[in-house]
């Protein structure tokens, strides 16, 4: 009940802009090809949800790209910011290589990891969600693990620790909400390299063959259901991050909110 | 080596003990020169000093957080890193340093987690440290949850986990407000009283010097070296009363006028703090 009550003036402006759509679309005749009303997306979405463009398998196969490449990428991320924070001289190598590959628009490698991982194959589009979410996950972690305070190293030099110790007990709970920042942004990157992976071929039942095909057939209602779909699987990945730091990191500034003594 | 012999050899021992700084360009700069100080075992003993005389850097070359250009620093009878290896003592600094992610009673627990030592003896060391400071309540709280000087007092029961013979202290209560930081002296007072430590004190602040020490080390600048020890008097166990009392008086007069003989404060005073605070976050990397 509090929560709906906190809640609510949320939930307000999101019915009223609906409403507000729907009646904008009615009121001045908007064509449904330019914008459709929500009233006939939600209509497009329940006509394809298992039967015609089959939306509820295509997000499912979307989701398990997009989950796959963010597993992948964060894995890589994660052993290369280790590797990085051990041993500086790597630092010099790594991170210049990093910021340049970061600069170079990932997807357009598309239709290449079409070609590399097979089109009709999810690896392709893992690929391409891996490549996007490694890069924020490294420079967070590597950011986590080497921002540790010079009192915080030299209380534990003080207790003799060694420097297995120092990572283990300072370094890596330093660098865990640093980690899940990077995952936050990685979900959503994930699920970009995942749909623009599917815009050039793969899985017939994917989001973004939903989206080109009934775009190209001008079913745009259609294209609107997907691309709220979208949306709902890109909110529930961050949702589901932002579970796991209540769970993982409860002292945290991001999380701890009102919470008092 | 029997119980009389070890209390008559001093628990810290440093003999003409050097300290320079590299500068950028190759220059150095001499922060501690011609250091001669023993500290019996049980003794309450402060540095105190203008800024930049070099009192962190001495207590950090005690700690072996920091080595001596020349001289020796030997504590408990062995070279200060062997001490250190030991962990024959524990320290506190300015800020309480607790890890954000651990609990109040974790943090205490951190020390004894990297010795391995068994779950159950752990536990009631633990509770035992917390209820030294007065604080069991609060074993479930997360720092951000303390007041300043309840952190800090966390900060000194982690340092007491290993029973170290030593408890280094820097500047423990500069950042804690004047009730606060008395209420702490006294605290500090009883914890050292109960445990027979001995305490290597740094602070700025005369009062807390007089109230708090057996002696206080007096300290200047350019470069940084002792000028005079004063011996303090006052019968113990002190309190509120002791504060009050004429003798106190005399003796903070007595290292106010000591510290004035020494003060030379000049620009080099903020340079060696700044290098002091460059070499300790040279340590990140």
């Amino acid at each position: 009940m509090a929560l709906l009550r906190h809640n609510a003036p949320a939930i307000v402006v999101f019915v009223g802009g609906i409403a507000l759509w729907e009646a904008t679309i009615r009121g001045l005749s908007i064509r449904a090809f330019i914008l459709p009303a929500p009233s006939s997306i939600a209509r497009a979405l329940g006509e394809n949800w298992t039967a015609g463009y089959q939306i509820l398998p295509a997000a499912q196969a979307t989701l398990q790209e997009a989950g796959g490449g963010l597993i992948a990428g964060a894995l890589l991320g994660l052993v290369v910011a280790f590797a990085v924070a051990r041993y500086p001289s790597a630092r010099d190598i790594v991170l210049p290589m990093g910021i340049a590959v970061n600069a170079i628009p990932i997807v357009a490698f598309a239709p290449l990891a079409n070609q590399w991982f097979g089109s009709q194959s999810v690896y392709s589009k893992m690929a391409i969600s891996a490549a996007l979410v490694f890069f924020p996950i490294m420079i967070n972690v590597l950011r986590g693990l080497t921002s540790v305070s010079a009192s915080s190293v030299e209380l534990m030099r003080s207790y003799a620790a060694g420097e297995m110790a120092v990572l283990v007990k300072l370094r890596v709970p330093n660098a865990l909400p640093f980690f899940l920042t990077g995952l936050k942004i990685g979900t959503t990157l994930s699920l970009i390299g995942a749909v623009v992976g599917e815009y050039f071929g793969g899985l017939n039942v994917a989001l973004g063959r939903v989206v080109v095909e009934s775009a190209s057939t001008l079913s745009f209602e259609v294209t609107w259901a997907a691309i709220v779909v979208v949306s709902v699987v890109g909110i529930a990945m961050y949702l589901a991050v932002l579970a796991a730091e209540r769970v993982l990191i409860p002292w945290h500034p991001s999380v701890r909110g009102e919470r008092v003594a | 080596m029997t119980a009389d012999q070890m209390s008559d050899q001093p628990v810290v021992s440093l003999a003409g003990v050097e300290k320079d700084f590299a500068l950028s360009g190759g220059a150095t700069m001499t922060a501690l020169t011609g250091i001669d100080l023993d500290l019996r075992r049980g003794e309450f003993v402060s540095l105190i000093g203008p800024s930049g005389c070099g009192k962190s850097t001495l207590l950090r070359l005690i700690g072996d957080l920091t080595q001596p250009t020349a001289g020796s620093v030997s504590v408990n009878g062995k070279p200060a890193p062997q001490a250190r290896l030991d962990r024959d003592y524990g320290m506190v600094f300015q800020a309480p340093v607790l890890f954000d992610w651990r609990t109040v009673e974790e943090n205490v627990r951190l020390p004894l987690e990297l010795t391995g030592q068994e779950r159950r003896a752990r536990d009631a060391r633990v509770a035992e440290m917390l209820e030294l400071v007065e604080l069991p309540d609060f074993a479930r709280h997360y720092p951000y949850q303390l007041s300043g000087g309840m952190q800090q007092r966390v900060a000194i029961a982690r340092a007491l986990t290993f029973s170290p013979a030593i408890l280094l202290m820097d500047e423990p209560f500069g950042a804690l407000d004047e009730m606060t930081r008395e209420r702490m002296n006294s605290e500090v007072l009883r914890i050292w009283e109960q445990t027979g430590i001995t305490v290597v004190f740094v602070t700025h602040s005369i009062p807390e010097a007089v109230f708090l020490s057996s002696r206080v080390v007096v300290m200047s600048a350019r470069p940084g070296r002792i000028t005079q020890i004063v011996d303090i008097d006052l019968p113990r166990p002190r309190g509120l009363e002791t504060r009050e009392s004429r003798h106190y008086f005399e003796m903070v007069t007595k290292v106010r006028e000591a510290l004035r003989g020494s003060e030379e404060s000049g620009a080099s005073d903020e340079l060696l703090a700044s290098v002091e605070r460059a070499e300790a976050e040279g340590l990140i990397g």
